[in-house]
């Protein structure tokens, strides 16, 4: 029986041959995630189970991102249940302030999730992994404590739809810009319950960064999983990184899409999506003249080191606009090492920006860059729900990160044309 | 199970963030999350909704996060029952396994006015305006996740589990 990438993952996972969409399987997961937010709900669902030991402890990764380093004493009280749980059980991967990062960055950098692996997070990005070419998807908590217990949950095995994606990229033009054009094509809810999965020449030419942003917003389409097969450029990112054996699979020439679209990626230019949904992408051309007062580049969408080296080719030698709050945030303490080695935290200083250790912060309006009531903010997050980042009335603008950059000089949503 | 309450209705691709903004995200109590459930929609709701009220909604109501602070939010806040054109499906799991019943019925979801009282049969599907006098069929709910609301939730089912294999 022919299969896509998504079915035979799961397939393996489930200790079948082959599974169909609409089948309900019990699947083996290879590592389960929570967060600062959702762990404490787990852990305490996790305690009425009534099993002292999680199944795993080198497989339940704990990364408290959100509201960290806390930014208040009862996030610090959150915080302190899931150190607490984390130490009790002795798992291997709680990543502590100072040694963590943004979940969905930090765990491919730290070689915790690889292809073919099977992995829920409660965390509704934990599909950013598919870039891998693992099935990846987000649950809640209570999920989650059953997963931590049993080392299998349900799914029920999701249609695939396919977007090839043809052409060479334009100048500027990322993962960032494909998912937001195929979410405005599709809607937030283009994809519900599906696979989505993303081919074609341009995915083969994009890098593992640019991947893992696409497939982090396959949530936003209402996607239960975003998935690239893996090629070359998968296998020079595991190699000597991914601690556990990794399989590739790919989808049969005769797999099974309920839809197929083709996009030929010449025709995309850098997108911005509009307050208040996702789905409101339009070309930055058409944007027309926006003013904004704050610019954000961070987050498990592209707060990684080709986001910020893109950022910096923009910024160097300019200035933020004398309006503009620009607030720049490394994924993870890797990522941040790495870019002041390069001296990227130079030109982000000199052009009047601030550099945030590593912390989802302002994406989810936690805390380091909140808006006021009325204020605008150009943003390399992937949402931009009313009051996403602050007061009800503040909008969110979102785009790659050469766009938030450039919008950050010269003080309104512009293409990064504009200022080099 | 059934259940009758008056009806509070709600536009399309209602998100977690609108249930339950992250501002609130700083603890898990449901009483604290219920104050601010659908705040940044329309802050009264969580002053005028009762005991037993349902809500309806349009297409992908629940997206965004996984968070579970969200039906927990509603639940708490003393909704019964949600019906909606769709769900997003983290919110679907997880409306389920805290025991918050949902319902999928697009022509309830277009036809039902606020302020209607209608009754639900979570076990059936059937849905019957009280106001109006007309019913409607909802999607019926999977076999697996009516095994899951008779554990009383997901926790109440893997304990079953559990319990069977030590
Ligand atoms: S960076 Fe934003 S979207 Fe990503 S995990 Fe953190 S809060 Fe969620």
């Amino acid at each position: 029986m022919p299969m896509t990438i998504t079915e035979k993952v799961l397939a393996a996972a489930a200790g079948k041959e082959g599974v169909k969409p609409g089948e309900l399987i019990n699947a083996k997961v290879d590592l389960v995630l929570a967060n600062d937010i959702t762990g404490p709900v787990a852990i305490k669902e996790f305690a009425k189970i009534g099993r002292a030991k999680v199944w795993d402890k080198d497989r339940v990764a704990l990364v408290p991102d959100h509201f960290t380093p806390n930014k208040d004493i009862k996030s610090a009280e959150q915080a302190k249940l899931v150190r607490d749980f984390a130490h009790a059980q002795e798992l291997t991967n709680y990543f502590e302030v100072g040694r963590m990062g943004i979940e969905h960055c930090l765990l491919p950098e730290q070689g915790l999730v690889g292809p073919g692996d099977v992995i829920i997070g409660a965390d509704s990005h934990t599909c950013t992994y598919g870039a891998l070419g693992a099935f990846a998807t987000g649950v809640g908590s209570t999920d989650l404590a059953a997963a931590m217990a049993l080392g299998e949950t349900w799914f029920k095995v999701p249609e695939s739809m396919k977007f090839v994606f043809n052409g060479k990229l334009s100048n500027y033009v990322g993962g960032k810009d494909l998912i937001l054009y195929t979410i405005g094509k599709i809607g937030v809810d283009g994809a519900l319950y599906k696979a989505m999965e993303f081919c074609g020449e341009a995915i083969r030419q994009l890098s593992m960064d640019g991947r893992l942003t696409m497939c982090n917003m396959a949530i936003e389409a209402g996607g239960k999983n975003g998935i690239i097969q893996p090629d070359e450029i998968t296998r020079q990112y595991v190699e000597g990184r991914t601690k556990r054996p990794y399989t590739f699979f790919t989808s049969d020439p005769a797999a099974q899409y309920s839809e197929v679209f083709e996009f030929n990626v010449a025709d995309i230019e850098p997108q911005v999506a509009f307050p208040h949904l996702p789905e409101n992408a339009r070309p930055v051309s058409q944007a027309g003249h926006v003013d904004i007062d704050q610019a954000v580049i961070g987050s498990c969408t592209n707060g990684r080191m080709e986001d910020l080296r893109l950022a910096a080719e923009v910024l160097q030698g300019k200035k933020v606009h004398k309006r503009v709050r620009l607030v720049i945030i490394p994924g993870t303490q890797e990522i941040y090492r790495q870019a002041m080695r390069e001296g990227l935290f130079e030109i982000f200083l000199d052009a009047g920006a601030v550099v945030s250790t590593p912390t989802c912060g302002p994406c989810l309006g936690g805390h380091m860059g909140i808006l006021a009531k009325g204020e605008r903010c150009i943003s390399t997050t992937n949402r931009n729900f009313v009051g996403r980042m602050g007061h009800p009335e503040s909008e969110v603008y979102l785009a790659n990160p050469a766009v938030t950059a450039a919008s950050a000089v010269t003080g309104h949503i512009s293409h990064p044309g504009e200022v080099l | 199970m059934s259940l009758q309450g008056k009806v509070w209705k709600f536009g399309n691709d209602v998100d977690t963030d609108v249930i339950i903004a992250a501002r609130y995200l700083n603890t898990s109590d449901p009483v604290e999350l219920a104050k601010h459930c659908m705040e940044d929609g329309d802050p009264t709701f969580a002053a005028k909704v009762n005991t037993g009220d349902i809500m309806l909604a349009g297409k992908n109501f629940g997206c965004g996060s996984s968070r579970e602070h969200a039906p927990i939010a509603i639940k708490a806040a003393g909704v019964s029952c949600v019906v909606a054109k769709s769900f997003a499906r983290i919110f679907y799991r997880n409306a389920f396994n805290i025991g918050l019943p949902i319902l999928e019925c697009p022509e309830a979801a277009d036809e039902v006015n606020e302020g209607d009282v209608i009754s639900v049969d979570v076990g059936s599907g059937a849905i019957v305006n009280q106001t109006t006098g007309k019913t409607y069929q909802a999607v019926p709910i999977p076999d697996f996740m009516r095994q899951i609301i008779d554990a009383g939730g997901l926790i109440g089912y893997v304990k079953g589990r559990v319990s069977q294999d030590v």
